[in-house]
């Protein structure tokens, strides 16, 4: 026995063998729970935009809410046209990002709740540790004169981290720093895109783009300033152009 | 029942966190709530059970100078394999552990198990000793993440324990218990607590 595990022929067939097996057994096991996974992917997106519709749903419920909720979806261009043939579904913020802001698709879902419409865009960007993400809807206005959008208000925001300082940045999830995003305002009154300031040190009462920023999680505010900035911008069009 | 001792004594006198002082890194991160400790806990005692019982399965075939490698090899296998079965069924927990699962991998008790045990041992007494060591590993886990969570957040299990009047009456959540150095404070008194009634573990 102790002659035959020595040897080299043994040692090289032992190990062929073992990764054999195991990179079998692996390659059935990932096949068979994929749907189940990617179903629970899809799932918690859907509950993601439609918390950004302020409607709680859990994970059975989701389907069928944002079935009834979300009326529509497409994808666009800066240029605010609707892009044929790309499933908004099956956009990838992280890889849209890195393309020049031209060129970039952007998802929007259209929801329908009381006699209004909504739409809810898609965020992404980077905090401390890792990525955070998240969906601010709007609700629909017709501008009060020319040049105004047509989406403006924030109707709700939902965001969410990978691995934020649990007690700091990861705040960024809960609700008490999300409610304040409602009803603010992303262009000003003339019509120019100013994004909402996640303030330092707390935000004027009285502003309408403004929120308070999270003690503690400057870096994590930061990046979800820059989050909004750099993803809101890119509907500029869409928001002024549709009727 | 003659191996109760292989379940037993990693509880206590040979405990892999709070005597063998292993494995410590995944003890601060994943200690935060209790139920992704208590996945974590249970994650581990199946892979440290299974992966003793294959490679004691094993043990007569392994080529000595590859141990190394096939020992990583099983361990690997099943950890990707609960870390898949978490994704599929315990989506929500599998996102707080994150790549605390996949680091089970590098867990010094497993490793520390299978060279120290397994290769060594029945298959059978190996299967508990891996019950064992990793269940000492969870009760850790398990009492730490009670501390943390009830004194952190103010609940249990995500249930609200403490009420609503302590807040108003100025009581607030110690922000400390959520951020890693606690949970190394909080190990360092279990450690003081422990051998302050198990006298046998003070080094001479």
């Amino acid at each position: 026995m102790t002659m035959k595990v020595q040897n080299n022929t043994y040692t090289l067939m032992y190990s062929a063998v073992v990764v054999l097996i195991v990179a079998t057994c692996l390659a059935v096991f990932a096949t068979a729970l994929k749907p189940a996974q990617l179903r629970n992917i899809e799932i918690e997106k859907k509950q993601n935009i439609l918390a950004s519709l302020r409607i709680v749903s859990d994970k059975a419920s989701a389907e069928e809410l944002y079935n009834r909720y979300i009326v529509d979806s497409y994808t666009l261009n800066t240029s605010g046209e609707q892009i044929q043939n790309i499933d908004p579904f099956a956009v990838n913020l992280r890889e849209e990002l890195k393309k020049p802001p031209g060129e970039r698709n952007l998802p929007a879902y259209v929801g329908a709740r009381n006699d209004s419409t909504f739409l809810v865009i898609p965020v992404y960007g980077k905090g401390l540790w890792g990525p955070i993400w998240g969906y601010v809807s709007f609700m629909k206005r017709d501008p009060v004169k020319e040049g105004m959008p047509y989406y403006n208000v924030i109707y709700g925001v939902n965001f969410d981290h990978q691995s934020e300082t649990p007690g700091l940045g990861a705040e960024i999830s809960q609700d008490f720093f999300q409610i304040p995003f409602r009803g603010k305002a992303i262009f000003d009154e003339q019509g120019n895109f100013v994004s909402v300031k996640v303030v330092k040190g707390g935000a004027d009462p009285g502003s309408i783009h403004e929120v308070d920023a999270i003690s503690g999680g400057t870096i994590t505010s930061r990046g979800l300033q820059a989050m909004l900035d750099t993803c809101l911008v890119a509907y500029e069009f869409y928001f002024k152009s549709v009727d | 029942m003659k191996h109760l001792k292989l379940l037993t004594n990693p509880l206590n006198d040979e405990n892999p966190i709070t005597v063998q002082v292993l494995g410590i890194c995944s003890v601060l991160a994943v200690t935060v709530q209790m139920k992704p400790a208590i996945v974590m806990a249970v994650s581990v005692i199946v892979v440290t059970a299974l992966s003793n019982l294959i490679i004691s399965l094993l043990r007569a075939t392994i080529p000595p100078r590859i141990r190394i490698i096939i020992q990583l090899v099983v361990i690997a296998f099943l950890v990707i394999l609960v870390d898949q079965i978490l994704k599929a069924f315990l989506y929500d927990v599998s996102k707080k552990l994150s790549v605390f699962v996949g680091l089970i991998i590098t867990n010094c008790i497993l490793m520390g198990r299978l060279e120290a045990f397994a290769m060594n041992n029945r298959p059978w007494e190996s299967f508990l000793d891996g019950i064992g060591n990793g269940a000492g590993y969870g009760i850790i886990l398990i009492a730490l993440s009670t501390i943390r969570e009830l004194f952190g957040s103010g609940s249990l299990l995500g249930y609200q324990v403490i009420p609503e009047g302590l807040y108003k009456l100025g009581y607030v959540d110690n922000g400390m218990m959520i951020l890693p150095p606690m949970a190394l404070i909080t190990v360092g008194i279990m450690i003081w607590v422990q051998r302050g009634y198990n006298k046998k573990l003070i080094e001479k």
